[in-house]
């Protein structure tokens, strides 16, 4: 579908003096504003033809009201030309291309040819100055041409050889209009300049357009005094200095007069266009504050493209400092009371609703505790004039209300509301969310939905929307609420699930063979959604006792049927199955989990696969009730035996201490008895390596395999009651590697992949001898966290913590860039209703929407459809 | 390496542009003097058909007009 009109060509040019004048509606002649009655001035700057700001006054011009009349340009016939700043580069650039005298591009036509092309074979090139010799003879008519000088900001000057000295001679703008003036249009093409919309002399101003009023109003402050906005005093200096120009010249006054009045004039016009100019100092307000003038209104990050138009502030909205509540719903935000107090919904009254809403209404604007029912604060009369409800008048305005008024009533628990963080780098950092209103000052949300949005609790603010009508409030929560939003599109899989403790908690849960008392079940299974507890599984000295694994099975959906393998899983060569020793092997049978250890792979954020099973088989609705009983159990769990963790945790006994040790002594005695093989000459060196690349890669096996050892040994002694080990095995947050580096050894520090090299001559630093090729030498550290580093090993890991930082210092300044600019460039496509992919003009990018017309939240990691889950899930067993 | 390009018959031209009821102003582009275009020496206004192995699909169709690489 082609859209209605299209942009044919886009023209760039000059205002011309006479197009000036033309959309001109008034001569400005006096710097003065307002008389003293506070009446505008005929011909002044705040005359009444330029448009009107005051209410109650008219526009001379268009005869509307303030409201209205959108303001009219006036202009200031300028004493003498002067140039604009602005173009200082094209007019430099056009001066030095040009004769002085005839005003012909100095270029023969042969020469033009070969930079331009001729008419029917361009070469796409333009003239610039470095085709034009500097100082040669004119072509067309012989003169000598002269050197241009240019001295910011708007001084220009030739250079004259006198008697062998370098005289330089002042051009006057008037100088230069005049020489611009004579360059032929024709000539003008070959440049660059269409002369049809820009003659080159239009940038020297004869004539200045004035703004209207209504682009440059003045405030009243509370003393009533006015105040004149920045562009108006610029313009009160122009026109002072203007009329002071024309009256010296009339009076026949000195050069020397007019040529510094006529700089005053040059520097009043350059600060009014651009205040921040090189070279010249900025016009300041008499408080000392640099003046905001034309560019400046413009340019800059609250300037007038990225400021207001690329970016604009928003009403109904609500920013503050989040933290977690994991008793919340994912799909629930919990708002502060007085943030709910201040934020209201627009409701029509109806036959229907008018007892409810006059009920909140006759509740007023304080609500006290989170339970009591929501107020109003306003109600809008059907002319539209707004009634504020205050503790005064509650029942006065509400018995007035009749179907047809509209009253604005707070947020209550429920409402649909946006909820984002920035940077906002995908659609699931917006999402629809329920309102729950709760005491405190922050916003609540359950830690679950972290991963979409990015967020954690140091500190983070987000921000919260409210939708303000029907429509608005239906198209959030059908297409953007949290339930839709499981999914991500960027590898199809859930992006919500549990994170950190919710993992450790499922894993100490579920993890081997447990049983509990009928206390401690109902203590896990309090905030879950259970009528009934299940059959107990066996009784011991009349105590009824269930498993854990029943315990989970409790929040699993009937008839889910899967099988795999946990993150704990070693993938074995043979799979033991359900005798799996480390419990990995996870088989789910209706619904009730027979076998195996529930952790990251199974309920965490990006991987989740019970999760992704559910909403494949029952729907985004039912995971996200999974998810909340998810919580909410594991929460429970991990309360139950109580988890913590300290660096005494990491402390091994005096046997593991002596083997590291002698693990480290025979690595470092390795490296030196290879680095005598080096020396000796007898080192074989690697196809394609030095013998040095050869001795460097088998010292960093040897030392690598060292600290693996050490972490081996160390893990030997910490088992599943560590909670280090917890996490690490159930997914939850860190690696063995962090653990060997915690309780063995933290290994060899790199920067770009090698040993540490740099430093002083032929060594790292004094503390070791010239040459040394030992490991202590190049930044391996044998000592654990733990233990303490020695001062040369704690410079090295300074060494080597910087490269880190550094990159992903740069990795996020690139990627953030490289991500900005696709989505510009991507923003507007869409997927046609044939399954193309198209622009906003109809034009395709992909003929099938990624080639296979798939979306990827709706197929099974690349494939269109889960063979193997829908058999699995039938046949319940493993295929 | 290079997916395979073939010059499209003004027949399947027709049908290709009736089948996504488009102009060809609306296809894809190519320059005139792309190499591949000038491996099987099409002229500007002709249609390429390009048949490339994808991930998603397998095998994966695009079209592209040729035009005249516009002058700097």
């Amino acid at each position: 579908m082609p859209s209605p009109k299209r942009i044919g060509k886009i023209e760039f040019g000059l205002l011309s003096p006479k197009e000036i004048r033309e959309m001109s509606v008034r001569k400005i002649i006096w710097a003065d504003t307002y008389d003293d009655d506070g009446f505008p001035y005929p011909q002044g700057l705040m005359d009444l033809n330029l448009g009107v700001i005051d209410p109650g006054l008219r526009c001379k011009t268009c005869d509307q009201k303030a409201s209205e009349c959108p303001g009219h340009f006036g202009h200031i016939e300028l004493a003498k030309p002067v140039i604009h700043v602005g173009y200082t580069r094209l007019i430099r650039k056009l001066l030095r291309v040009s004769c002085r005298a005839c005003g012909r591009l100095l270029l023969s036509l042969d020469e033009l040819e070969k930079v331009f092309g001729t008419e029917d074979d361009l070469t796409g090139d333009q003239v610039s100055e470095k085709d034009i010799k500097k100082e040669r003879i004119c072509p067309h008519c012989g003169e000598q041409q002269l050197k241009i000088n240019f001295e910011k900001p708007t001084t220009f000057s030739e250079v004259l050889v006198e008697e062998g000295k370098k005289v330089e001679h002042k051009l006057t703008p008037a100088d230069i209009r005049a020489r611009l003036e004579k360059i032929p249009d024709e000539d003008l093409v070959p440049l660059g300049i269409n002369p049809k919309v820009a003659r080159p002399e239009w940038t020297v101003l004869t004539v200045l357009p004035v703004p209207p009023v209504t682009m440059r109003p003045s405030i009243i402050l509370e003393n009533g005094q006015r105040s004149e906005d920045d562009l108006t005093h610029k313009l009160v200096d122009i026109i002072r200095i203007n009329q002071r120009f024309k009256e010296n010249q009339d009076a026949g006054a000195p050069q020397l007069i007019i040529e510094d009045l006529w700089e005053l004039l040059q520097y009043h016009v350059t600060t009014y266009l651009d205040n921040e100019v090189a070279g010249c100092p900025p016009a300041r307000h008499r408080s000392g504050r640099p003046l905001k003038t034309l560019s400046q209104r413009l340019k800059g990050k609250d300037g007038r493209f990225r400021g207001s138009l690329s970016g604009k502030r928003v009403n109904f909205s609500a920013r503050t400092v989040i933290s977690p509540d994991p008793n919340i719903s994912v799909t629930e935000v919990g708002v502060p009371r007085a943030i709910a107090n201040e934020m209201t919904i627009p409701v029509h009254v109806t036959p229907y609703n008018i007892d409810e809403l006059k009920q909140m209404a006759r509740n007023g604007p304080s609500r006290q505790t989170v339970n009591a029912p929501c107020g109003a604060n306003y109600v809008i009369r059907p002319d539209n004039r707004r009634l504020r409800l205050a503790d005064g008048n509650l029942d006065t305005v509400t018995d007035m209300i009749e179907p047809g008024w509209t009253v604005e009533r707070q947020l209550r628990d429920g409402d649909v509301v946006l909820f984002n963080r920035q940077p906002s780098l995908h659609r699931m950092s917006i999402m629809a969310h329920r309102v729950k209103v709760v005491e405190g000052r922050t916003f609540r949300l359950n830690p679950a939905v972290c991963p979409p949005y990015n967020a954690d609790f140091d500190g983070d603010e987000m921000n919260l929307h409210i939708p303000q009508t029907e429509e608005a409030r239906a198209e959030a929560y059908i297409l953007i609420s949290v339930e839709e939003n499981i999914l991500s599109p960027r590898f199809g899989g859930p992006i919500i699930g549990g994170i950190h403790d919710h993992v450790s908690g499922i894993f100490m849960l579920t993890h081997g063979m447990r049983y509990f008392t009928k206390e401690e079940m109902l203590y896990l299974l309090r905030f879950t959604k259970i009528e009934h507890l299940p059959q107990k599984v066996k009784e011991e000295n009349g105590v009824e006792l269930w498993s854990n694994k029943q315990v989970f099975s409790q929040i699993l959906p009937s008839e889910l049927n899967m099988v795999f393998h946990a993150s704990s899983c070693q993938n074995c060569e043979t799979c033991k199955k359900e005798l799996c020793e480390r419990d990995a092997y996870v088989r789910i049978f209706d619904g009730k989990l027979e076998s195996g250890t529930i952790d990251k792979k199974a309920i965490g954020a990006f991987d989740g696969q019970i999760v992704n099973r559910i909403i494949r088989q029952y729907g985004m609705r039912r995971a996200a009730e999974f998810i909340d009983d998810l919580t909410k159990l594991s929460i429970r769990a991990i309360m139950l035996d109580g988890f913590s963790f300290g660096i005494d945790d990491e402390d091994l006994s005096k046997t593991e201490y002596g083997q590291i040790e002698d693990v480290l002594k025979n690595a470092t005695l390795d490296v030196e008895r290879r680095i005598k093989i080096y020396e000796d000459g007898q080192l074989e060196p690697m196809p394609g390596r030095t013998v040095e690349e050869t001795l460097e890669m088998q010292i960093m096996q040897v030392l690598g395999k060292a600290r693996d050892l050490t972490g081996q040994i160390a893990g030997r002694h910490l088992g599943l009651t560590n909670s280090a080990v917890v996490m690490a095995v159930s997914g939850a947050r860190g690696s063995m590697l962090n653990l060997t580096q915690m309780a063995g050894c933290i290994g060899q520090q790199s920067v770009r992949g090698e040993r540490i090299v740099r430093g002083y001559d032929d060594r790292t630093l004094p503390h070791f001898r010239k040459g040394d090729r030992g490991s202590d030498a190049h930044g391996f550290i044998k000592h654990s966290y733990k233990g303490g580093l020695n001062p040369t090993e704690f410079f090295f890991h300074a060494i080597g913590g910087r490269e880190g930082l550094v990159d992903t210092a740069v990795r996020t300044s690139q990627s953030g860039y490289l991500q900005r600019r696709m989505i510009n460039a991507l923003q507007d496509l869409k997927v046609a209703y044939d399954g193309t992919v198209r622009t906003t003009g109809g034009r395709i990018i992909q003929f099938q929407y990624g080639e296979d017309g798939t979306d990827p939240t709706k197929s099974a990691f690349g494939d269109p459809v889960d063979v193997k889950g829908i058999v699995e899930s039938i046949l319940k067993e493993e295929v | 390496m290079v997916p395979d390009h073939t010059i499209m018959s003004e027949d399947e031209v027709r049908t290709l542009l009736a089948h996504y009821n488009i102009t060809t102003e609306q296809l894809p582009k190519i320059f005139h003097d792309d190499p591949a275009v000038k491996a099987i020496n099409a002229k500007v206004d002709d249609v390429i058909r390009v048949v490339r192995i994808s991930h998603t699909a397998g095998r994966a169709e695009s079209y592209r007009l040729v035009i005249r690489r516009p002058k700097k």
